[in-house]
C-alpha cells in the first residue's frame, strides 16, 4: 500500500523489539488482545479492496461528471454561498505543505507561519466589519451566528433572542437548534420580503438578550441597523449583524458603523470555492469591551525570549482544553486553511481591488435586475440590493428553477426551498449575480426565463 | 588554512558555523523575517486585473460605504513572497515527524487534494437543483457506507463540521432520544472519565448537562466500580473515549455499554481514536450509540494549520432516527436531498434540527473517500495494525529511558510522564521545547490529565521504521542529557527555531489582537 512504509521485514524486526520489552507480545493480535473477544474482526469488513490512484480518480471523477459544474453554464445561484473568481497563487499557496499539513499552533515557535497570518486575518476581518476584533475563524458562517447567539446570553445574562426575518433560514435553524439545546428562547420574526418593512424595533423589551439582524438580508435587500442597534443598547440588548456575502463590504456600509456589537459572516465568498456547501470560512468580529466572551481561537501578539516579536495563540482561559466544563464554548478547531485562503485573496485585492470587485458585483446585478424585470411576468421586488435581488415570477419558482436548468442556466435559488410551508414565497426566485457573469450570461439568463415564462 | 580553487574562491568551510554573527537584515540565511502583509503596504500596487465597470446607476438606497477600509496594496509576486516567507516558520508532517498524541497527524495524500478540485465537486453549489448535483449526492451516499460498514452502526449524520460540533450533534440526538421518551427533564448528568478530552466537558455543559467526572484506575482506564456507583435514574450518557487517551483500551467496555443501556442511559464514544481500531473492531460490536469520526485524523483530510476537520456522526438503532437534517436518500428518480421537517416526518423521521446551513464539510467528504477507495477494507485494517505497531516500537524502545505510567501495550499512541525527569531540574515543556532543536514537532504535552507531566506520543502508521529509530534514539540522548549538567540544552531551547520561547503571559495581559497603533514594528526594541 502506497501510503504505508513498512515492510514485512519490518514489522518482523518491530515485533521483537517489542515482544522483549512488553511481556506476552509475539503477534500484531496479541497488541489488540484488550478488545474483547467477540468484538475482533477476523478479516477485512465487506468493502472493496484496495485501489491504485489511476482507478480512484477513475471511480470519482465519474462521480464527479454527473453534476452540472457552476463553471459550465450561465451561474446566479447565490442564498449564503457566492461563485468569484479565485486568483491562482491562492490555491497554489495553500497547498504548500507548510500550510496544508502542519496543524493548531500549540508551538508556537515553530508555527509563526500560521500564527501571522491569523493575525492578519483577524485584522483584516475588523477592519471590514468595522469593528475592534475579530477571531481566527468558525466553521462557517451559520455556526457563527449560533455561537454569537450564546455570546449575547453570556453578556446580557439574558436568555431570549429575536430573529429578524432577513436572517437565512438555515442560519435560522441553527441557532434555533442550538439555543433549543442550551435552554434559551428565539423568537423568530417571518421572512421579511423584500417589498415590506419589518417593525422588530417594537419586538425588543427589557428580557431581550440580542437582535439578529442580515445584511444584504436573505432576499437581497440592504439594510440600515442604526435604528434598531439604537433601540436594542436602549433596552440593554445587543446588535449582532449578519453578512452571507462579504464582498458586499467593499461597497456598503459595514455594521460596526451601524452600532452591531457583534458581526458574524461568511467568508466563502474571499479565496474559497462553492465545495456544494463546504468547508467555508466564518468570520467573528465584535467589541473590545467583549472579547473574553468571544468563542474560537484569537491570535495574539507578544515577544520571544530575545525580545523579538512573536505571535501566540491567547485568552486560551476562554477554552475547553483549559476550562472544560466552563469553557465559552466546546470549539477545538477554526478553519484554518479556508481563512488562509480568504486573507490571501484579500491580500491580493488590497483596497483598490476589493472595492472595485464589489462595484463590479454591483454593477452585474443592477444590469441583471434590470434585463430580468423587462421579462413579461417578471417583478424585481427590490429597491436596494448588492449582488443579489428577489423576483416575483407568475408561477413557483421551483418549477421555473428546474426549466431553467435544462435550458442549461442555473438560475438561482426558489425562496420555497428555504422557507418550506412558508406561505406567500412559491413564486419568489433568488438571483445573484457576481463578477463571473458576463454580459453574454446575463442576456442568455434574460432569453431562457422569457422562453420558460412565455 | 582556507583551500583556494584557481579563480581564488576559498573552497573550505571558513568560520561558517559561528551562529552568533549579527546580520544586518535579522535574516539567517534560509530563516527569513516577513513584516506585516499591513507593513507591506505599496499603495497603488494591486494583486489583480479589473476594469472598472461601466457607468451605471447605483441601488445601494443610502448605505453606500464612506471613507476607505485600510487594506494594503501589493502586487502578486510582493503577496506571493509574503506567504512563502511565512510558510518557512512552519513545521508541517510533509516536512518530519509530527507526533501530536491524540491528534493523529499522518500522511496526507495529495490524491485526495486533486480529488477535492475536480469541478464536479469542488465547483457545485449547495443548493443548485438535485437533479444537476446527482454525483455529489452520490458521492455522500457512498462515504455513509463506508462509514457505517466500518464502524457497525445503521446511520450517519454527516453535516458535523469538526469533531466536537460531532460531539455537540451526537449529544443532541441523545437528548432528543430521551426527549421521545419523556426522560430529559429527569436525566440532566453525564459521566465523563478525567482523561477525556476537554471537548467532552464543553459539548455536554452546552446542552445543559452537569458533568459527573468518573477517576481512572492506576493501570489508566474507567474504574468500573467508581462508574457503576455514579450511574442512576438521572444520568443520560457517558462519553468515553476509547481507545482512551491514554493510548489504552477500555478492556470493560462491554461491560460498561450493558451497565450504561441497563440504567437507561446512552453510550457516546469520541471517535478522536477510531485510527487505531479502524478496520480490526466496529464500535457497533462494543454497545456504542454515537460516535463522531474525525475525518482529519483517521481519514486523512489535511489538518490544515488548524481546520476545516469534519465530524460525522455515526449512531445506533436507537439515534437514528432523531439525526439532523440534510441526509441524502434513494428516491425513486435517483438521489434526494431531505432538507425539511415535513420531508423528514414523510420519511419516517424526526430530525432533532440542523447543525449548520448546506450539507456539511463536502471538500473532506471527498477527500476521505478517496482514502478509503485507496486503502480498501485490507488497507484499513493493516492501518490500525501498523499504527499501534508504531506505537508499541516507541514504548518498548523508550520506557527504560522515559518513565511509562502504565503496562503495555498500548493502542496507537504511547503515554510517558515525568518520573523521568525527577531532580534534572527539566520540565516536560523544556524536554519537548529540546525536541524543536532536534527537528521533531513536540508530541502532546501535559494531557492527558490523569498522569503528571504527560509525554503523549501518536507517530501513526504513515512513518517507516528508519524515522521512528532516529527518533527513539534522539529521546534516549535528551533523556541522557537531562541529567547531565548542560541545561541550556533544553531550559533554553529552543535554539534554532525562527523565534525562541514566546511569552504566553504579556500576550493575555494586555492583549494586542489586530494591525494598528499598538503594533511595535518587526525587530523593534
Amino acid at each position: 500500500m502506497r501510503y504505508l512504509p513498512l515492510t514485512e521485514a519490518d514489522r518482523t524486526d518491530m515485533l521483537q523489539v517489542i515482544g522483549a520489552g512488553l511481556a506476552g507480545v509475539k503477534s500484531v493480535d496479541d497488541l489488540f488482545r484488550d478488545v474483547p473477544t467477540h468484538a475482533r474482526l477476523d478479516g477485512p469488513v465487506d468493502l472493496p479492496s484496495r485501489m491504485g490512484e489511476l482507478e480512484v480518480e477513475r471511480a470519482l471523477s465519474r462521480m464527479a461528471a454527473k453534476n452540472v459544474s457552476a463553471g459550465s453554464v450561465p451561474f446566479f445561484v447565490g442564498a449564503g454561498a457566492y461563485r468569484h473568481h479565485v486568483p491562482s497563487a491562492v490555491d497554489h499557496l495553500i497547498q504548500r505543505s507548510e500550510f496544508l499539513t502542519s496543524y493548531t499552533p500549540y508551538q508556537p515557535e515553530v508555527t509563526q507561519g500560521t500564527l501571522q497570518y491569523l493575525f492578519e486575518f483577524q485584522s483584516q476581518v475588523a477592519m471590514l466589519t468595522g469593528m475592534d476584533v475579530a477571531n481566527a475563524s468558525m466553521y462557517d458562517g451559520s455556526t457563527g451566528c449560533g455561537e454569537a447567539v450564546l455570546m449575547a446570553h453570556r453578556i446580557t445574562k439574558r436568555r431570549k433572542a429575536i430573529l429578524s426575518g432577513t436572517l437565512h433560514p438555515q442560519y435560522r435553524a441553527v441557532v434555533e437548534n442550538l439555543s433549543d439545546f442550551a435552554g434559551d428562547i428565539v423568537e423568530a420574526l417571518p421572512p421579511a420580503l423584500p417589498d415590506r418593512t419589518e417593525d422588530i424595533i417594537s419586538r425588543i423589551t427589557d428580557d431581550t438578550s440580542c437582535v439578529v439582524v442580515q445584511t444584504p438580508g436573505i432576499f437581497g435587500g440592504l439594510h440600515d441597523l442604526s435604528a434598531i442597534a439604537d433601540a436594542a443598547h436602549a433596552k440593554g440588548a445587543l446588535l449582532i449583524a449578519v453578512v452571507t456575502e462579504v464582498v458586499s463590504l467593499g461597497l456598503v456600509t459595514p455594521p460596526g458603523e451601524m452600532g452591531a456589537d457583534i458581526v458574524v459572516g461568511e467568508g466563502q465568498s474571499i479565496g474559497n470555492g462553492l465545495n456544494f456547501g463546504g468547508p467555508y470560512v466564518g468570520l467573528f468580529a465584535t467589541r473590545q469591551k467583549y472579547v473574553r466572551q468571544m468563542p474560537g481561537r484569537l491570535c495574539g501578539l507578544t515577544k520571544d525570549a530575545e525580545g523579538k516579536r512573536g505571535f501566540v495563540l491567547t485568552l486560551s482561559t476562554r477554552e475547553q482544553h483549559i476550562r472544560r466544563e466552563k469553557a465559552t464554548s466546546n470549539i477545538c478547531t477554526n478553519s484554518g486553511l479556508c481563512s488562509l485562503a480568504f486573507t490571501i485573496h484579500l491580500s491580493l485585492l488590497g483596497e483598490e481591488g476589493f472595492t472595485r470587485l464589489a462595484r463590479i458585483n454591483h454593477a452585474n446585478a443592477v444590469d441583471l435586475a434590470t434585463r430580468l424585470g423587462a421579462v413579461p411576468g417578471v417583478e424585481v421586488l427590490n429597491e436596494a440590493f448588492f449582488n443579489e435581488f428577489t423576483l416575483r415570477l407568475p408561477r413557483p419558482a421551483a418549477d421555473i428553477v428546474d426549466a431553467l436548468a435544462d435550458r442549461h442556466v442555473l438560475g438561482g435559488v426558489p425562496a420555497s426551498r428555504l422557507m418550506p410551508g412558508v406561505a406567500g414565497v412559491e413564486n419568489l426566485l433568488l438571483v445573484a449575480s457576481t463578477e463571473i457573469n458576463t454580459d453574454e450570461d446575463r442576456a442568455a439568463f434574460a432569453a431562457a426565463l422569457k422562453e420558460v415564462l412565455a | 588554512m582556507t583551500a583556494m580553487n584557481n579563480q581564488g574562491r576559498p573552497t573550505g568551510t571558513g568560520m561558517s558555523s559561528n551562529r552568533e554573527t549579527p546580520t544586518f537584515t535579522g535574516n539567517r540565511a534560509l530563516q527569513l523575517e516577513e513584516p506585516l502583509i499591513f507593513e507591506r503596504d505599496n499603495p497603488g500596487a494591486c494583486g489583480v486585473d479589473f476594469d472598472e465597470p461601466k457607468a451605471f446607476t447605483p441601488r445601494l438606497g443610502k448605505l453606500a460605504r464612506k471613507g476607505s477600509i485600510g487594506l494594503p496594496g501589493l502586487s502578486e509576486p510582493e503577496v506571493i513572497r509574503h506567504y512563502v516567507r511565512l510558510s518557512s516558520k512552519n513545521f508541517s508532517i510533509d516536512a518530519g515527524l509530527y507526533p501530536l498524541g491524540s491528534c493523529t497527524m499522518k500522511h496526507n495524500p495529495r490524491l485526495n487534494e486533486k480529488m477535492a478540485r475536480l469541478p464536479g465537486f469542488g465547483d457545485v453549489h449547495p443548493l443548485q437543483p438535485v437533479k444537476t448535483v446527482q454525483g455529489a449526492l452520490e458521492l455522500m451516499d457512498t462515504l455513509s457506507h463506508w462509514l457505517k460498514v466500518l464502524t457497525g452502526m445503521p446511520a450517519v449524520a454527516l453535516s458535523p463540521k469538526a469533531g466536537a460540533h460531532g460531539e455537540l450533534c451526537g449529544m443532541m440526538a441523545i437528548q432528543a432520544a430521551l426527549k421521545a421518551r419523556g426522560e430529559d427533564a429527569t436525566r440532566k448528568r453525564v459521566l465523563v472519565p478525567e482523561s477525556a478530552h476537554g471537548t467532552n466537558p464543553a459539548t455536554a455543559a452546552l446542552i445543559g448537562y452537569k458533568v459527573d467526572a468518573i477517576p481512572a484506575t492506576e493501570d489508566g482506564r474507567v474504574d468500573l466500580a467508581a462508574f457503576k456507583a455514579k450511574l442512576g435514574p438521572d444520568v443520560a450518557a457517558i462519553m468515553l473515549t476509547n481507545p482512551n487517551t491514554c493510548g489504552l483500551f477500555e478492556r470493560d467496555i462491554i461491560e460498561i455499554a450493558d451497565a450504561v443501556h441497563e440504567a437507561g442511559a446512552f453510550f457516546y464514544c469520541d471517535g478522536a481514536n477510531f485510527n487505531a481500531i479502524v478496520g480490526r473492531v466496529r464500535p457497533g460490536d462494543l454497545g456504542v450509540d454515537a460516535m463522531h469520526i474525525n475525518l482529519h485524523k483517521t481519514f486523512s483530510t489535511p489538518h490544515g494549520g488548524g481546520g476545516p476537520g469534519a465530524g460525522p456522526v455515526v449512531l445506533s438503532e436507537a439515534l437514528a432516527p432523531f439525526a439532523p437534517l440534510p441526509y441524502v436518500t434513494h428516491g425513486k428518480d435517483g438521489f434526494d436531498l431531505v432538507e425539511s421537517e415535513a420531508a423528514a416526518a414523510a420519511d419516517g423521521q424526526q430530525p432533532f434540527g440542523r447543525m449548520t446551513a448546506f450539507h456539511g464539510q463536502m471538500g473532506m467528504f471527498v477527500r476521505a473517500l478517496a482514502y478509503m477507495m485507496s486503502h480498501g477494507s485490507d488497507g484499513l485494517r493493516r492501518v490500525a495494525e501498523d499504527a499501534v505497531l508504531n506505537a508499541n516500537y516507541i514504548l518498548a524502545s523508550l520506557k527504560d529511558d522515559l518513565s511509562a505510567p502504565f503496562e503495555g501495550p498500548c493502542m496507537h499512541e504511547a503515554l510517558f510522564d515525568d518520573r523521568f525527569l525527577k531532580g534534572t531540574g527539566v520540565e516536560t515543556l523544556d524536554f519537548a521545547k529540546a525536541m524543536i532543536d532536534e527537528g521533531y514537532h513536540p508530541m502532546t504535552m501535559y494531557f492527558p490529565l490523569v498522569v503528571h507531566g504527560a509525554l503523549l506520543i501518536e507517530p501513526t502508521e504513515t512513518e517507516s521504521k528508519m524515522t521512528l529509530d532516529l527518533f527513539i534514539a534522539t529521546l534516549k540522548d535528551l533523556a541522557r542529557a537531562t541529567k547531565s549538567n548542560d541545561k541550556d540544552r533544553f531550559l533554553g531551547a529552543p535554539h534554532f527555531a525562527p523565534r525562541h520561547r514566546l511569552d504566553e503571559t504579556a500576550a493575555a495581559r494586555s492583549p494586542v489582537l489586530r494591525w494598528g497603533v499598538d503594533v511595535p514594528r518587526q525587530a523593534a526594541d
